[in-house]
């Protein structure tokens, strides 16, 4: 048994080349082993207060956000809120303040729960993952990270170290909705993310729309620009949920039935894209949007 | 493995040996003595074991005790002062915000977190701020009333 808080990240990449396991917020990885889910790792290595893992920073194409970013600082920071609002709308409906202060990016995504909530807006957004080993680091695209539920493609010494947004395009919005029974501390029943670019004249010119909870993975919805190019935001509705409802592949669980999950993603994605339409032409929508509109549960 | 470390909680320095697995409540409680954290459901739903880490809340009972090293603690006994009450505590009393008292030391330390943030939050701001606690007794309204008094006298 042994822990280690890494004082780098070189320090943390050697001890997990030696075999320990990360824990950032713990706020999966401690808990779940309470709940006796997985045995605590017998060695593990804090990568949470990394100066390297914590930064939001400009990038030539884009932002980049160090893995141990906290959801806490996702859904209040400028650019995040402004430019890539979709994933603002996801951390702050994660948990409650004290899983927010501690629960970060990089933990979300590597934990890779079907239901996860950064992982819908962070595919509309285009993101790629940064992962890095002593034996030096790739990105990955996150279809190909996210292999299965609690599954990524990430071999064990491998440390998820940033995660890679491009530049938003004009005239660009995006929103993330999710189905809760109660208003926090809730797991996504289902869940969708929008992101909507508009034409001069109003028409949606390019589009993408990406669904948690009703598949082994997260998972983009094929075909949704050309659905949506050359219509208006409003005219959409009907032709994504139908869209979504025949991507989705749910399960029935004691949350919800297949066949309720299939038709509420549909209705969830119809929100997300009249969200971030509504974002794309400039009105302030307010984070997140499940409050802001009164999507989820209600009082 | 047992590893002696220091940990800061309420402005003191401890020395404590502590096995890797264990949490941050069962430390306070049982080697320090500061049982005003309380321990309800033991995997983070209830907020009974809340305190602040460096300000802000932490469900203690699925916090690892070592990765607070380095870090500054703060739990119910820390923000009382020697005579008489914090004015959060006073407005529970007042308020009738406290029945079976358990919930309460967790109530105050994110209500606290909220206010050092947001001085003056309304009402749909503090439902926020205290969405990760669960009252059994109560039914809240009592509890929203407390904090909106404490931070109305400022
Ligand atoms: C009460 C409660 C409510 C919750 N609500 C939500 C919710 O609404 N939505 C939601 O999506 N999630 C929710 N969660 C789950 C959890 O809080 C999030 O997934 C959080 O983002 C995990 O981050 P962490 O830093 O705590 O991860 P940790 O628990 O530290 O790590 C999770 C896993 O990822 C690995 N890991 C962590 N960081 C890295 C890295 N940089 N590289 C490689 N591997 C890494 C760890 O080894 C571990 O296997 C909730 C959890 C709790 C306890
Ligand atoms: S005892 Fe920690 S959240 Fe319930
Ligand atoms: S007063 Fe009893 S749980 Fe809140």
């Amino acid at each position: 048994m042994s822990f280690m808080i890494a004082g780098s990240l070189e320090e943390a990449l050697t001890a997990l080349a030696a075999g320990a396991r990360p824990v950032a917020g713990g706020t999966d990885l401690v808990v779940g082993a309470r709940q006796g889910k997985a045995p605590l790792p017998t060695s593990l290595v804090a990568i949470d207060r990394l100066a390297e893992l914590t930064q939001i920073e400009p990038t030539d194409g884009g932002i980049r956000i160090g893995a141990s970013v906290t959801h806490a600082r996702l859904l209040t920071d400028p650019t995040i809120v402004s430019d890539y609002t979709a994933l603002a709308d996801a951390a702050a409906l994660v948990g409650s303040p004290s899983t927010r202060n501690v629960g970060t990016l990089g933990g979300n995504v590597m934990n890779a729960s079907p239901a996860m909530d950064t992982g819908a807006p962070l595919m509309v957004l285009g993101a790629v993952a940064e992962v890095q080993s002593e034996r030096g680091s790739r990105t990955v695209d996150l279809s190909d990270l996210w292999t299965g539920p609690g599954q990524t493609s990430a071999k064990v010494d491998e440390l998820c170290v940033a995660i890679d947004l491009p530049s938003r395009p004009a005239r660009s919005g995006s929103a993330y909705v999710r189905l809760e029974y109660r208003r926090a501390m809730e797991i996504a029943v289902v869940g969708a993310a929008a992101s909507v670019t508009l034409a001069d004249d109003g028409t949606i010119s390019d589009g993408s729309v990406a669904l948690s909870a009703v598949a082994p993975t997260i998972i983009e919805v094929d075909g949704v620009a050309e659905l949506m190019a050359g219509h208006l935001p409003d005219a959409v509705g009907a032709a994504i949920a139908a869209a979504v409802a025949e991507a989705a592949e749910p399960i029935s669980d004691l949350r919800a039935s297949d066949s309720y999950r299939r038709h509420t993603v549909g209705v969830m994605a119809a929100r997300a894209v009249d969200a971030a339409a509504r974002r794309a032409a400039g009105e302030e929508i307010s984070v997140p949007v499940n409050r802001a509109i009164g999507v989820g549960a209600s009082r | 493995m047992t590893e002696p470390v220091m940990l800061t909680v309420n402005g003191i320095d401890y020395r404590v040996n502590v096995d890797m697995g264990r949490n941050l409540l069962s430390v306070l409680r049982n080697e320090l003595g500061l049982t005003g954290t309380k321990e309800g459901c033991d995997d983070s739903e209830c907020g009974a074991c809340m305190v602040l880490l460096d300000g802000q809340p932490v469900n203690s009972c699925s916090y690892l005790a070592l990765q607070a090293q380095g870090r500054s603690v703060t739990t119910v006994e820390g923000l009382t002062p020697a005579d008489g009450l914090h004015p959060l505590q006073r407005s529970l009393l007042e308020q009738g915000g406290v029945q079976c008292g358990f919930c309460t030391p967790g109530i105050i330390m994110s209500a606290r977190a909220l206010l050092d943030r947001n001085p003056s939050p309304s009402e749909e701001e503090i439902r926020i701020g205290l969405s990760g606690n669960l009252c059994r007794c109560t039914g809240y309204a009592k509890i929203l009333a407390a904090v909106a008094q404490t931070a109305s006298d400022g």
